[in-house]
């Protein structure tokens, strides 16, 4: 059976756009407001990246570490994240949904209790930013035989070479890091150069969905248009964070960014 | 299973095609970015490691620039005073800069230099780190960075000041706990950003694998001279050893353990235990920690059920690290070395004792492990033998100091 991720990738080509994926963290800036937030932004959002927020986030810029130390601060656990993803996942069941986040939380779950609860939950796929190929093999495995896809990594370092490797073990999707950068970084490559890159990549293995994130916000998403997908992230963390600030709703203020966003890649 | 530690081969190649050491410490748990800047220093390294110029070069800097040997000296008085063992002391502190963060800074700053690399960055706690990285590079001519926690550039002010007067730029972390911990991470996202140009200097053995491997390398200098000088004073490595060296990140405990590794030397570490009654102490070997993954490396950490790090308080910034050294992690489970802590006031009444008794002044670091010697000496038989690494110089702990006990003088 073809997965939700899949599925989702289908539906983009045929509509001859990439897939608008977003990054929120989990619990902010509340529980609750974090899953209206998920609700409401997936109207427009193809796949939805949900983080599971740590507090030693060592590839993250300020914006999303902003956002995971008002989920951790709000006292938000692992069972809140996979409660959340439950609740969305019940109203909206064939809407993609990825969890991303640091693999110590994992290991002190436990790899198997954990993708138990991803599967309760009905998490489609999942990122694990310190856990890289081919330390990652073994996980990787566990995550196919429940049918989850795990997302592999790859960045402006990796040589051709282990790229071939990575891409021949992933799963249907592969994420590509636009630059050298922690997230949020303003885009400091340009989009030809970027999809340059992408293009590489894309030829190792056309059937392969990439996309591509990092630096990406309403300024430089259409100029990298012809991928399978762009992420951001940083972008709506920063909103979340200037909603607070100016005393605003979060979640209508997200619901308008991505509405908008989603307009600059049809 | 019981870990084993074999003969005959440097501790810090004890692991496995991973980079794990007894199949549950360190590796390389890292951002995929990291992972190319990794492996081109992991295949560096172990080239120069072989590479005779380069430990021609290592040797001629660490005798001319830092200072070898530093004095192993016995401390007489305390002895005395204490009745029990013999207490010695190799004063590290006598190295340029005034301790032992100067081995691992200056090899850094030369493996830099043979990568090309024309910046540095590193992170530091009490400054040490970040004060002889300063000085190293200002020495080697590369541009350098340092990441300190905003409460570490307070209470460390004299080591800000020289970082300041080595041309270094001191960049302040005000997230978290504004200490040690965050600023590694911080140091870290700024080599993800910037691999391509700068070359990442991890202060302690901590970090991904070859952060550990490079810096217990460079530390094992104390324990080549250590060795020499045992071997001069008492003919041949007595018995009845011990060697007491304080652990935050593990470093100079590394260094000045790694040459006795396969004599009959006991090793005792001593972690911070912080203020009495506190449960925010920095010891997670002592207080039976769980494994995690801290900065790249699986150790034990002090952390909550989910896996979020734990806070830390220290009187000694060096020492205020919810982690450890995956080495010793192994050295603890293979049960070569033994762990025990000291808490803020044992420490300060260490350095009173010492720097009353004796002609050095150590530092708030290995007053951690003073207190242990002065703990156990009083135990032990004349026939024994304590020897205290006195791996850092008081100095930079002046106003703390001044604070806690009403004066300070050097």
């Amino acid at each position: 059976m073809k997965s939700k991720i899949s599925t989702a990738f289908d539906i983009c080509k045929k509509e001859k756009r990439p897939a608008l994926i977003t990054y929120t963290v989990a619990g902010d800036n509340t529980k609750d407001n974090s899953l209206k937030i998920l609700n409401k932004i997936s109207k427009h959002a193809d796949i939805l990246e949900c983080g599971f927020p740590h507090n030693t986030p060592i590839a993250d810029g300020g914006q999303i570490q902003g956002s995971a130390y008002r989920a951790l601060k709000n006292g938000t656990k692992l069972k809140d994240v996979f409660h959340i993803v439950k609740k969305f996942k019940k109203k909206n069941p064939s809407k993609p949904l990825v969890l991303m986040g640091y693999f110590n939380l994992i290991y002190q779950c436990g790899e198997n209790n954990f993708l138990k609860n991803c599967k309760k939950s009905g998490v489609d796929g999942l990122i694990i930013v310190d856990l890289p190929y081919p330390e990652n093999k073994d996980f990787a495995n566990k995550c196919k035989k429940k049918s989850i896809t795990f997302i592999q990594l790859l960045s402006p370092t990796t040589s051709k070479e282990r790229m071939k490797k990575i891409i021949k073990d992933s799963h249907e999707m592969l994420y590509y890091i636009s630059m050298l950068s922690t997230t949020g970084g303003k885009l400091k490559v340009s989009p030809k150069k970027i999809l340059e890159n992408y293009n590489k990549i894309k030829r190792i293995n056309p059937k392969k969905n990439l996309v591509i994130g990092f630096g990406i916000t309403d300024k430089t998403i259409s100029s990298l248009k012809s991928a399978n997908g762009l992420v951001v992230g940083s972008m709506l963390c920063k909103i979340i964070a200037n909603s607070l600030k100016m005393r605003q709703n979060p979640v209508t203020n997200l619901d308008k960014v991505v509405y908008n966003l989603k307009n600059k890649i049809l | 299973m019981k870990l084993k530690i074999k003969k005959g081969v440097p501790l810090i190649d004890q692991h496995d095609k991973n980079f794990m050491y007894g199949g549950k410490f360190g590796g390389n748990f890292i951002p995929e970015t990291l992972k190319k800047p990794i492996d081109d220093l992991t295949k560096l390294f172990s080239k120069l490691r072989k590479d005779k110029k380069f430990l021609k070069e290592r040797d001629y800097h660490f005798k001319n620039y830092i200072g070898a040997p530093t004095p192993f000296i016995k401390l007489e008085n305390l002895t005395d005073h204490l009745g029990g063992a013999q207490i010695y002391a190799k004063v590290v502190s006598e190295a340029n800069g005034g301790a032992h963060k100067i081995y691992n800074a200056t090899v850094h700053c030369l493996i830099a230099k043979k990568a090309g690399k024309k910046f540095i960055v590193g992170d530091t706690g009490a400054g040490y780190a970040g004060k002889m990285l300063s000085m190293a590079a200002k020495k080697f001519g590369l541009k350098c960075k340092i990441f300190m926690g905003s409460k570490d550039i307070k209470r460390q002010r004299p080591n800000v000041e020289a970082m300041k007067k080595n041309g270094a730029e001191i960049v302040p972390v005000t997230t978290g706990s504004q200490t040690l911990v965050d600023a590694v991470s911080e140091c870290m996202r700024y080599w993800v950003a910037n691999c391509d140009t700068t070359h990442m200097c991890v202060g302690s053995t901590v970090g991904p694998n070859i952060f550990v491997k490079i810096c217990a390398w460079s530390t094992a200098q104390i324990s080549r001279e250590l060795m020499i000088q045992v071997k001069e004073e008492f003919g041949k490595v007595p018995k009845k050893m011990k060697l007491l060296n304080c652990v935050g990140g593990g470093s100079s405990a590394m260094g000045f353990w790694n040459e006795f590794m396969d004599t009959d030397a006991q090793f005792i570490g001593i972690e911070a235990g912080g203020p009495k009654n506190s449960k925010l102490h920095a010891a997670p070997l002592t207080n039976g920690s769980k494994i995690g993954i801290l900065h790249g490396s699986a150790q034990y950490v002090i952390q909550d059920n989910e896996g979020q790090i734990g806070r830390t308080e220290s009187i000694s910034a060096g020492l205020d690290y919810p982690g450890i050294s995956s080495l010793h992690c192994f050295l603890k489970d293979s049960k070569r070395a033994k762990y025990t802590s000291a808490s803020d006031e044992e420490a300060l009444n260490a350095y009173k004792l010492v720097s009353k008794f004796e002609n050095i002044s150590p530092s708030l670091e290995p007053s951690h492990a003073f207190a242990e010697a002065i703990k156990l000496a009083p135990k032990l038989k004349s026939s024994d033998v304590i020897i205290v690494n006195s791996c850092g110089d008081s100095l930079k702990d002046k106003d703390i100091i001044k604070q806690k006990l009403g004066s300070y003088t050097r």
